[in-house]
């Protein structure tokens, strides 16, 4: 695979469809700069300002995008609202289609047979895979991104985090828990 | 497949050599504990080999174009009306003629798995346990037909039959024309497999004139 | 189980490729591994279902990139081993290593014809009534087990007529899993193409599939 994707990114540079420093620089983007942290900064928002909350869930792409976040794979955003009765997990079954602007690029997993065949089907299953069981009443919903809209999972704000300040909160914040996979940290969780 | 070179073919040449080794290690092993005999598996060999195929299948299909009465008899029930002609057993308990008529065509398929009347037509061939043939013989029949050169009327209905039981299904293409006063072993000629299974039309007259 | 094997109505496998005169067998190792499957179902205490399941039961990225052979032997191996006829180990000796476990019946080559005749009727006797007839409307039920079924996906849901009632037949549902025969009434179903693959499909073709009574819930 290396030899080939060497060997045609090397064509196309050469042909002048593509230019090396853009490439660069889109790896760069993807590696360093876009990442879960975006998506963090959202939810500890959420979690301190009733106001902010209240946009973010009627218009999601425009309260993020007020953060400096949206773009590619970010155009359409909907925050998804985990209450104690209601917990959300967000798929793709047909490919991988994720929210990039507030996650960075999806992990192996979100991608896998395992995960898009049985998230629909056998979330509670898929809980189990990632050590969290729910309460056996609490709804699940799975959203399965098969258009445009990209989802994020707001999750619950962990008890024993009365007046922390938005930046130590969101270190509580997880990549899993803005995908329905995991909860966010307690506070005892952190170094 | 030609695209990848030398990379694939020693690859899949040394896959097949584990296979290979594997089951010779696995007979080998059954052997000594006896729970297989030997003489047994080759006899099974032999027979699926060269004594059960489709033969035997052209020759019900042969006596039913000659003889209306067996006709009649195969089409309501199978499995009697074939064990006459001497064949019958494992799998092929419960066998079902499915009559082409120039309206109707038949096509027998199992995408579950390779379900097929072996006392009849022997064993599978590897197309009809594939991928593409399960996938697409109950979709698009006439996309397949086409895959075999076989295009036909636009009104003719087509009805696949899926195999997902023990039934299992031998289709009776129409005699050809031109083959009045044939007889049974002649007209057995005409019958192919494939005209069993319903993705193509037996053979005609001027087929085998040569 | 919704696994590999459930193929049909899939896409993207490509043309149906027939190989002008096939030999029956591609392989010397084709023929041990069907001889053997054949031979060890009365020394393995296995039925037919049992089988397909050990078949059909596992990812499908493997299953779509086996060969034919190499599912029956993949499935005659776990099946061996399952049942603790062979060991991997004794496998990777190409040997035997320990003593044979005891069992009811091995095919000898005397039996060899006998038992291809006899093969193995599934049709049982029953005191109860096929609860369908000819013409009633039945819809498949939208079942998704992880275990041996024999309704495809690619009906399920969906309204069609009652064909033929075939019979009482043992039940692959239990029968792969032992629970035993549980014979069942077994019907031909026939769904119209376009109530299976939409109003913009092909309206000359019809499918039908065996379904056993458990699949089936009556409709209008």
């Amino acid at each position: 695979m290396q030899l080939r994707t060497r060997a045609l990114e090397t064509i196309l540079i050469e042909k002048g469809y593509v230019e090396q420093a853009a490439i660069d620089q889109l790896i760069e983007t993807y590696e360093k700069k876009i990442g879960p942290r975006n998506g963090a900064q959202v939810v500890a928002k959420a979690w301190v300002d009733p106001k902010f909350r209240q946009w973010l869930f009627e218009d999601g792409t425009a309260a993020i995008g007020s953060l400096g976040f949206g773009g590619r794979s970010g155009n359409h955003l909907v925050a998804l609202e985990n209450t104690a009765s209601v917990h959300n997990m967000v798929v793709c079954t047909l490919c991988s289609c994720y929210p990039w602007a507030v996650l960075g690029l999806p992990p192996l997993w979100y991608k896998s047979a395992p995960y898009r065949s049985r998230a629909v089907a056998d979330p509670r299953g898929v809980l189990r895979d990632f050590g969290m069981e729910l309460p056996k009443d609490t709804e699940i919903r799975i959203w399965d991104s098969t258009a445009e809209l990209r989802y994020l999972v707001v999750p619950m704000r962990p008890a024993g985090t009365e007046g922390w300040s938005e930046g130590k909160l969101v270190e509580l914040v997880t990549r899993d828990s803005m995908i329905g996979t995991g909860r966010p940290k307690h506070p005892g969780e952190l170094p | 497949m030609s695209g990848q070179g030398h990379d694939h073919h020693d690859h899949e040449h040394s896959e097949l050599s584990e296979t290979q080794l594997r089951v010779r290690a696995l007979e080998t092993v059954l052997t000594e504990k006896g729970y297989v005999d030997p003489a047994a598996l080759d006899l099974l060999i032999e027979t699926y080999e060269k004594k059960v195929g489709p033969r035997n299948g052209a020759r019900v299909v042969a006596r039913a174009w000659i003889d209306p009465a067996y006709r009649a008899r195969l089409l309501k029930d199978g499995t009697p009306a074939i064990a006459e002609i001497g064949y019958a057993g494992r799998p092929g308990e419960h066998i079902v003629a499915l009559e082409n008529t120039p309206k109707l065509h038949n096509m027998v398929v199992c995408t579950l798995c390779s379900c097929y009347p072996w006392p009849v037509l022997g064993l599978p061939p590897v197309w009809y346990k594939s991928a593409p043939y399960r996938s697409r013989a109950v979709a698009d029949p006439r996309g397949v037909l086409a895959d075999f050169g076989v295009t036909l009327p636009k009104d003719t209905e087509i009805r696949i039959w899926d195999s997902t039981s023990e039934m299992r299904y031998l289709v009776l293409p129409m005699r050809p024309a031109g083959t009045e006063g044939w007889s049974e072993e002649k007209l057995a000629e005409l019958v192919t497999r494939d005209s069993m299974i319903g993705t193509a039309l037996p053979k005609s007259p001027k087929d085998i004139a040569k | 189980m919704n696994g590999g094997q459930d193929l049909g109505g899939t896409h993207g496998h490509g043309p149906v490729k027939p190989e002008p005169n096939e030999p029956v067998f591609h392989d010397e190792w084709e023929k041990r591994a069907c001889a053997l499957t054949l031979a060890m179902s009365a020394p393995g205490g296995w039925n037919l279902d049992m089988v397909r399941f050990a078949r059909e039961n596992r990812p499908p990225r493997e299953y779509l990139s086996m060969t034919y052979y190499q599912i029956w032997f993949a499935a005659l191996e776990r099946m061996t081993k399952e049942r603790g006829l062979v060991s991997d180990d004794e496998i990777e000796a190409g040997h035997s290593l320990y003593p044979p476990k005891p069992v009811r019946r091995v095919l000898s080559p005397g039996d060899v014809a006998k038992t291809l005749h006899r093969g193995g009727p599934t049709e049982r006797d029953t005191n109860t009534k096929p609860v369908f007839a000819v013409g009633d409307k039945v819809r498949a039920k939208n079942i998704n087990p992880l275990t041996h079924t024999r309704l495809p996906r690619y009906v399920r849901g969906h309204v069609g007529t009652i064909e033929r009632v075939v019979g009482c037949h043992v039940f692959p549902d239990s029968n792969a899993h032992g629970g035993g025969e549980n014979p069942q009434w077994l019907y031909t179903v026939r769904f119209d193409g376009r109530e299976l693959w939409g109003a913009d499909s092909d309206a000359t073709i019809k499918v039908s599939v065996d379904a056993w009574e458990p699949y089936l819930s009556p409709t209008t």
